[in-house]
């Protein structure tokens, strides 16, 4: 944080960061310092649940298990997974980047509900403490915390239940947030159609949150209720349902992937048109294919649970779904595609990472009908298919779409610009490691090599090496950006307000913007997008 | 909203006997063997009740249609689950 005060002194006097001191921030009801709060405390799990990953690809150069013990190796890819999908990329995106550019894109001073905003965050804290304190006797569950395991473990399920309990406590409360001020904040003349698409992908998402985590938080009481009180919910041997664990758990966890993937989408949307130099084609179809791919995406949870059991016409029924939910999905990639036609095209880091999320993200989701058919989901499930196909709408999709915004917003955020010629450096290596580590997964999921064992046939060994290999490369290229974004922060050249020449409105604001972001309330007039031409 | 006026708080006190009665009604039923029915009865009551809450002491009636389609919007979801478990667990 010193090189953040340092960056300050040098901008605008009034800046959100110029206060000084640990009150100023713990107790701070700015939105951008409550974003900034986010960001750096998902960063730090990000790195640590990377570590994790990179255990779990060093334990699998071998196919016998020679670094850590099977129950060694299930606690690492469930810490791997809980800390990635609830302390990192749930809040990433919609508490990081979204608490800092909501007001700011929307032209209003701040949340709706600054304090609610603050205990959002405290929130968000007591829950991952409570979680680094279930490592007393760490979770081996995998992330899905699935029963009849999960009730009858003698791992600390209760206390990392209550830990994601919290978390979720939080998430609603920031989507509550942002739903009100989506409605009743926007500056004069934002109308519902002159909005940025990163705040429509924002509000699709709130709506996930507050309707949605609910249910995974009563799941967990159930679960709690289950292993303190000896309640049958979900052990059969108590008269309870197994798979009814799993409709409640992807009720709530199927929806969650659209939180996690929506609001990058929205930042890809703000990308691809500034640094293609045209106006976004087709706005209210990515707009509405927002809110559509946020309410279809809760009629699909059973592709989760094709081989759990469940009646054939509920997996008639799921399997159907999920081939509907991929048609708003690819309206927004061609329209993305229609805005790069005969654009000026420039090659700026957040323009690659942009481009990597659709590249990347076309992968992912192409292989998602594979898993969606029944009958090939009963040849794939619970292979490395999945893996590679999760990973490649998550972290080749969100994470590629997240960086795409802390590059595109880091001068906004901090008042610095970074060194384009490392970022170019970090995003190759990120990009070459990332597909050698999981394409790898997509050859080895077809081969019937099966997710989570620690021990392996030897004919899946030359893949794991390979894979092994590119997960180097990924964290060498995860590294490099780290030692960037912190050389930037320390001694990058000082930023103009709108070092991109963006039309949003966040670029009006000064870099780093004011404690109440504008000086006057802007009066809006066109839409954001209105590149290359006189007029929007 | 009306806080604290003569006509507010006689709705008040009326919800809050009709909600005792609910309850009374609730516990009374629970001693008279419907079958499946028990289920439904007591769910249509508790919805009643929670209805009544949220018209009355959560301020509800007379809310803009925006709080209301609010409100009323997350049935749509409650609806879903259940239909969606039921497909599976009635017909396993």
């Amino acid at each position: 944080m010193e090189g953040v005060g340092r960056m300050e002194a040098e901008g605008n006097g009034r800046g959100y960061l110029s206060e000084r001191g640990w009150k100023s921030w713990a107790f701070t009801l700015d939105h951008k310092r409550i974003g900034a709060m986010y960001l750096w405390t998902t960063t730090v799990f990000f790195l640590i649940g990377g570590v994790f990953a990179l255990l779990l690809r060093l334990e699998l150069l071998s196919p016998q298990a020679r670094y850590f013990s099977n129950h060694t190796y299930n606690v690492f890819f469930t810490l791997h997974g809980a800390m990635m999908i609830f302390l990192f990329i749930i809040p990433a995106i919609p508490s990081g980047l979204g608490n800092f550019f909501i007001p700011l894109h929307i032209g209003a001073r701040d949340v709706a509900f600054p304090r609610l905003n603050l205990a959002s965050y405290w929130v968000f804290a007591a829950g991952f403490l409570v979680i680094i304190g279930s490592l007393v006797a760490p979770m081996d569950t995998g992330w899905t915390f699935y029963t009849p395991y999960s009730a009858k473990s003698a791992a600390a399920v209760t206390t990392l239940s209550l830990g994601i309990f919290l978390i979720g406590m939080s998430s609603i409360l920031t989507g509550l947030n942002f739903i009100v001020t989506i409605h009743k904040l926007r500056a004069p003349g934002m109308t519902w159609h002159r909005l940025p698409l990163f705040i429509w992908g924002m509000y699709s998402t709130s709506i996930i949150q507050v309707i949605a985590t609910p249910v995974v938080g009563v799941t967990f009481l159930l679960l709690a209720a289950e292993r303190i009180f000896g309640v049958g919910f979900f052990d059969p041997t108590k008269g309870g349902d197994p798979v009814l664990f799993q409709h409640f758990f992807w009720f709530y966890s199927h929806p969650v992937v659209y939180v996690m993937i929506l609001p990058a989408m929205g930042i890809v949307s703000e990308v691809i048109p500034v640094f293609s130099r045209k106006p976004i084609f087709g706005y209210k179809a990515i707009a509405y294919s927002s809110v559509a791919i946020a309410l279809g995406g809760f009629l699909v949870w059973g592709h989760h649970m094709f081989t759990s059991g469940m009646s054939p016409l509920a997996n008639a029924i799921f399997s159907l779904m999920t081939f509907f939910v991929a048609v708003p999905t690819a309206v927004k990639v061609f329209n993305w595609t229609a805005t790069l036609y005969r654009g000026s095209i420039t090659f700026e880091a957040p323009m690659l990472y942009a481009l990597t999320f659709i590249f990347l993200f076309i992968v992912g989701g192409l292989t998602g009908p594979f898993l969606g058919a029944l009958a090939t989901n009963v040849q794939l499930h619970d292979t490395y298919f999945v893996v590679a196909h999760f990973h490649y709408t998550m972290m080749g999709g969100t994470v590629m779409g997240f960086l795409a915004g802390l590059h595109y917003w880091f001068p906004k955020m901090t008042g610095r610009m970074l060194n384009e010629k490392v970022a170019r450096v970090a995003w190759a290596l990120i990009f070459v490691g990332f597909n050698v580590t999981f394409f790898t997964m997509f050859i080895l999921g077809v081969r019937g090599m099966p997710r989570r064992y620690a021990e392996y046939l030897p004919k899946f060994h030359t893949e794991n090496v390979i894979s092994t290999i590119g997960s180097a490369v990924l964290a060498a290229g995860i590294l490099v950006m780290c030692w960037n974004f912190l050389q930037g922060l320390r001694k990058g050249a000082p930023a103009p307000a709108n070092p991109w020449r963006a039309l949003s409105l966040e670029w009006r604001a000064a870099s780093p913007p004011e404690t109440e972001n504008f000086p006057e309330i802007p009066l809006v007039t066109e839409w954001p997008y209105g590149y290359g031409t006189p007029k929007g | 909203m009306a806080h604290g006026t003569g006509h507010s708080r006689r709705a008040g006190i009326a919800v809050f006997v009709a909600l005792l009665l609910l309850t009374a009604v609730t516990v009374l039923v629970s001693y008279v063997d419907l079958g499946l029915w028990n289920t439904v009865v007591a769910l249509l009551i508790a919805s009643v009740k929670a209805s009544l809450v949220a018209l009355f002491f959560m301020h509800l009636k007379g809310e803009s249609r925006l709080v209301w389609g609010f409100a009323l919007f997350p049935i749509v979801f409650l609806a879903l689950i259940l239909l969606g478990t039921l497909s599976d667990t009635m017909l396993r």
